[in-house]
């Protein structure tokens, strides 16, 4: 493949404000510059406020959710994530209060007011999240006076969301936005007492492609319940059950932990991260969470279950090794904690990781991360194209995981792709989830099609050339 | 959204439930990428930008590129004029586009940026250009974005040199994809006529794929060519929402003649485009041309019984429901529901006009319009195909009712923004998929003893 860049070779960053942002590991111990704003002018594969606070709280199966806004934002997060439900769909309905010119002028509230109105009227939700943009929060309309007044004349819960795209360029202000309104649905009336339970919560669990409900099938078979998930297949009831857990299993860290501080602080309940992306990581998980419960039983149930496990994927996993090993990968997601899971898993699979980076990821994550890579290895926070373009070129790249905005610069450079954001179609967790992620990145790291790509056409050139 | 309209009858008359639009700003992003060598620039804050490109990621399984002012709480409070100015200044510096076209969003027009000046005030390179629409969100949708960026085209650059005309046309395709436009190309390239198209995404997002990576693709108008489109003998506008804008200014601005056409989607759509051209350079149609009409004809007759006095909702932009509608009409189906998010009185007139004329009654009709209306008119009384893009798949499985997926965005199914809807290829297309839609729908419903090999 021919190698051609639209940067200079020498330069590590292609602009000089974004140096600190990129690490190679070994060489230097500085700290990486992260969690500030992006760069003005610069390609930022990041999201806002807005779509923080939206994916968090969208797998609340039988709420309203209600945009008020543009049409834009309502239209662009419609069914947006591959949260599934057990029951209602009433979460994949997008309702938006479609601000026109007027509405920006002279307010949206009465706008506002009137489609929760018509809202209640028609679905009768148990509960409406109203999700402030850029213009209503730009515009100063008071939603949360509106949800207020609307939650006393309805008898029904209708909280705002405070994630006006423009606070900052960070998901993560979008995920407290969305974590307060988690908290203000559960809190519990006055005087009421919440009975504790043995059961857990699950949270950061979106139940992508239904990798939450594989994850139950592993705890019930140990003895252990989930309560309810954060917010995967959940619904209002059941977040409304939320204090009553024994423990709180923390997965997306970047979105929960918030929430998470925030019930033990309240509801005494503990929390402890979890992780179950690969098959090590889904085993050492299940060991921790059996420990809390310091019951033999319930211990010994997990360790039949890992054995059983890993034994029946080993030799599956193996498979997929063989033809991996030696296969150079890069990593850029969103999250932190996925992307030093995924790093494990692909060592796990013989590969070498050659560039690890995220949207949002802090400056610990960023050194827990330094630290399991092999010297050399570039990491970079809130990469623009231009930079993964160079990268990916100069690291020799096989592979690179990621998600949709990344995956045509991958095959624009003759790259294979996995995509492990909200777009995956079969669940990445788990036992049987790893055999899945193995054979996806096989899939197209080995596929036949590259070697059309090398082919020349007939006449010996390659069209456009 | 598979439980979208609830039980019993409801009044819907505030805000949108289940769009079927979206906002400017991602229309004038596209329309932008039809220029070579641009780098799209979203004035605005991150979100915008990063929704806009991974929607037309998903539409063309391609890369989209495009800047943003990257926004946050202070260019909010104190203005965006800075955070614009870095972002020229960055973006030559990085990516060294031929051109930048910034469009505004939401929160750059709320706050009131006046980009104008601030365009002044930028440094810019010797020999590149930035030009800028205003694209608020909450006016139109993404069609008016659309037009308003090929508008900003020609008040930006197109230039009249003299009163002498050269002898080649200008083509505004609207809003359509790379597949399409390469198709008008052909069509008018064939007819043996000069022109200049602007916006082309073909050759952008399209693009082959050669194993090199370009930032910037071989595709596009070029700066130059769009300057030319001033020198030309007349403009065809295809689709009124889309291209009209933009004809016009060219005709006030240059003196080029202006021929408003519909998309040339359907026999009679691509007649008028070829019969436009034929009129005005005097050309004979070449026989390709005739022998694809000829076999569009024959296609017609072979299938007519498939589809004709089928009952079919059409849904999505304004100039592709239009076209697709009058097409409908003319291969005998009856289109009962007609429907666009993007507001426009034209829209129902003219939609009512076709029908009236076509002796139809009983049809609904209405711009800006929501999926949620449409999905309560097939609930009253279904109908037998659906056509419109991907967002209508949850009624036709809630219904049962075959789609053909038509029209942007579709973004469950792959290499359709290849595979032209327009011209007399385009007919060929969409005849098959709608008689497959249909002939689908009889095998899967057949009893044992109705299956059978042929149909
Ligand atoms: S904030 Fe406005 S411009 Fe941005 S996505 Fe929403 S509607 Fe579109």
């Amino acid at each position: 493949m021919e190698e051609s860049c639209t940067l200079s070779r020498a330069a590590t960053a292609c602009i000089a404000e974004r140096q600190d942002s990129i690490l190679t590991t070994g060489k230097s111990r500085s700290r990486i510059h992260c969690t500030t704003d992006s760069l003005a002018g610069s390609v930022s594969q990041r999201a806002c406020v807005f779509c923080g606070a939206r994916v968090v709280l969208n797998p609340v199966t039988d709420a309203v959710h209600l945009v008020h806004g543009p049409i834009g934002c309502a239209t662009y997060t419609m069914d947006i994530r591959g949260s599934l439900s057990s029951g209602s769909e009433l979460f994949r309905t997008s309702f938006s209060t479609d601000m026109k010119e007027k509405d920006v002028i002279f307010g949206g509230e009465k706008k506002l007011a009137a489609c929760i109105d018509e809202i209640v009227e028609k679905y009768h939700p148990p509960a409406i999240f109203v999700y402030a943009t850029c213009v209503s929060g730009m515009i100063g309309d008071d939603i949360i006076a509106v949800c207020k007044a609307a939650s006393a004349r309805h008898n029904t819960e209708v909280i705002p969301v405070e994630s006006s795209g423009f606070i900052s360029g960070n998901k993560v202000v979008g995920y407290r936005a969305a974590a307060e309104a988690l908290l203000t649905l559960i809190r519990p009336k006055e005087g009421e007492i919440v009975e504790k339970t043995r059961k857990v919560n699950f949270l950061g669990e979106y139940n992508l492609a239904g990798e939450m409900w594989l994850t139950r099938r592993y705890l019930a078979e140990m003895g252990i319940e989930i309560n309810v998930a954060f917010t995967g297949d959940s619904t209002v009831a059941a977040l409304k059950r939320a204090p009553s857990a024994c423990l709180n299993l923390v997965q997306c860290t970047g979105s929960m932990h918030w929430v998470a501080t925030n019930l033990e602080r309240s509801f005494g309940t503990p929390y402890m991260d979890v992780n179950f992306f690969g098959p090590e990581n889904t085993a050492e998980s299940l060991r921790k969470i059996a420990a809390f419960y310091e019951d033999p039983a319930i211990s010994a149930r997990a360790e039949a279950l890992i054995a059983r496990e890993m034994s029946r994927i080993r030799p599956e996993i193996e498979k997929y090794r063989s033809k991996l090993r030696g296969k150079r990968a890069a990593i850029y997601l969103g999250g932190a904690y996925k992307a030093i899971a995924i790093i494990r898993q692909l060592r796990g699979l013989g590969m070498e990781i050659v560039l690890s980076g995220t949207q949002t990821g802090n400056a610990d994550e960023y050194e827990n991360m330094s630290r399991i890579l092999s010297e050399g290895t570039i990491i970079i926070d809130d990469a623009n194209p231009a930079e993964l373009e160079k990268f990916l070129i100069e690291k020799h790249v096989d592979v690179m995981i990621g998600g949709v905005k990344e995956r045509f610069l991958a095959y624009k450079l003759g790259i294979g792709f996995v995509d492990h954001n909200h777009d995956r179609k079969d669940g990445l967790a788990g036992f049987d989830g790893a055999v899945r992620f193995a054979r996806e990145v096989y899939v197209t790291t080995c596929s036949p099609v590259w070697k059309s790509l090398r082919t020349p056409a007939p006449g010996g050139t390659i069209h456009g050339q | 959204m598979l439980e979208c309209v609830p039980e019993g009858k409801i009044e819907h008359t505030t805000g949108k439930i289940n769009p079927a639009k979206t906002c400017q700003p991602i229309g004038a992003m596209y329309a932008s990428l039809g220029i070579h060598g641009c780098l799209p620039h979203s004035h605005g804050s991150q979100g915008c930008c990063a929704y806009h490109r991974m929607h037309l990621t998903r539409h063309f399984r391609d890369q989209v590129l495009a800047s943003s002012s990257s926004f946050t709480e202070g260019a909010s409070v104190f203005g965006g004029a800075s955070n614009l100015k870095t972002s020229i200044k960055n973006i030559f510096k990085i990516y060294n586009p031929d051109i930048i076209a910034i469009h505004t969003t939401c929160l750059s027009e709320t706050i009131g940026d006046d980009v104008p000046n601030i365009i002044k005030q930028s440094e810019i390179p010797e020999g590149k250009v930035v030009i800028h629409t205003n694209t608020p969100s909450y006016v139109g949708s993404h069609i008016t974005g659309f037009s308003n960026m090929c508008k900003s085209m020609v008040a930006y650059l197109a230039e009249a040199q003299g009163e002498t005309k050269k002898e080649q046309v200008n083509v505004l395709p609207g809003f359509v994809n790379p597949g399409d436009m390469r198709e008008i190309r052909r069509i008018v390239t064939a007819l043996g006529i000069k022109l200049v198209m602007f916006p082309d995404t073909s050759g952008v997002l399209d693009a082959p794929l050669t194993s090199k990576y370009q930032m910037f693709p071989e595709g596009g108008a070029t700066v130059a060519e769009i300057r030319d489109s001033g020198n030309s003998e007349v403009t065809l506008a295809l689709g009124a929402f889309a291209s009209n804008a933009a004809a016009d200014l060219l005709q006030e601005k240059c003196g080029v003649t202006g021929i408003p056409l519909k998309l040339p989607i359907g026999l009679k759509a691509t007649d008028d485009f070829i019969m436009a051209l034929k009129d005005w350079f005097g050309v004979e149609i070449p026989k390709e041309i005739a022998i694809e009409r000829g076999q569009v004809i024959d296609t017609l007759i072979d299938t007519h019984f498939h589809y004709q006095g089928k009952t079919v909702a059409v849904f999505g932009d304004p100039d592709h429901v239009i076209a697709m509608t009058e097409f409908a009409i003319t291969m005998g189906m009856v289109p009962k529901y007609v429907l666009t998010g993007t507001p426009g009185k034209e829209f129902e007139a003219t939609i009512t006009k076709m029908l009236g004329d076509a002796g139809i009654t009983g049809s609904k009709v209405k711009a800006e319009g929501d999926l949620f209306e449409l999905h309560e008119w097939i609930r009253e009384e279904k109908v037998d195909l659906m056509i419109g893009t991907t967002y209508g798949k949850y009624i036709a499985r809630k219904e049962d009712i075959p789609l053909v997926r038509f029209g942007f965005p579709i973004l469950d199914r792959a290499v359709h923004p290849l595979m032209p809807v327009v011209g007399y290829r385009g007919c060929l297309r969409l005849i098959e998929q709608i008689s497959n839609a249909l002939l689908e729908r009889r095998d899967r419903d057949a009893l044992d003893e109705d299956f059978e090999l042929v149909l």
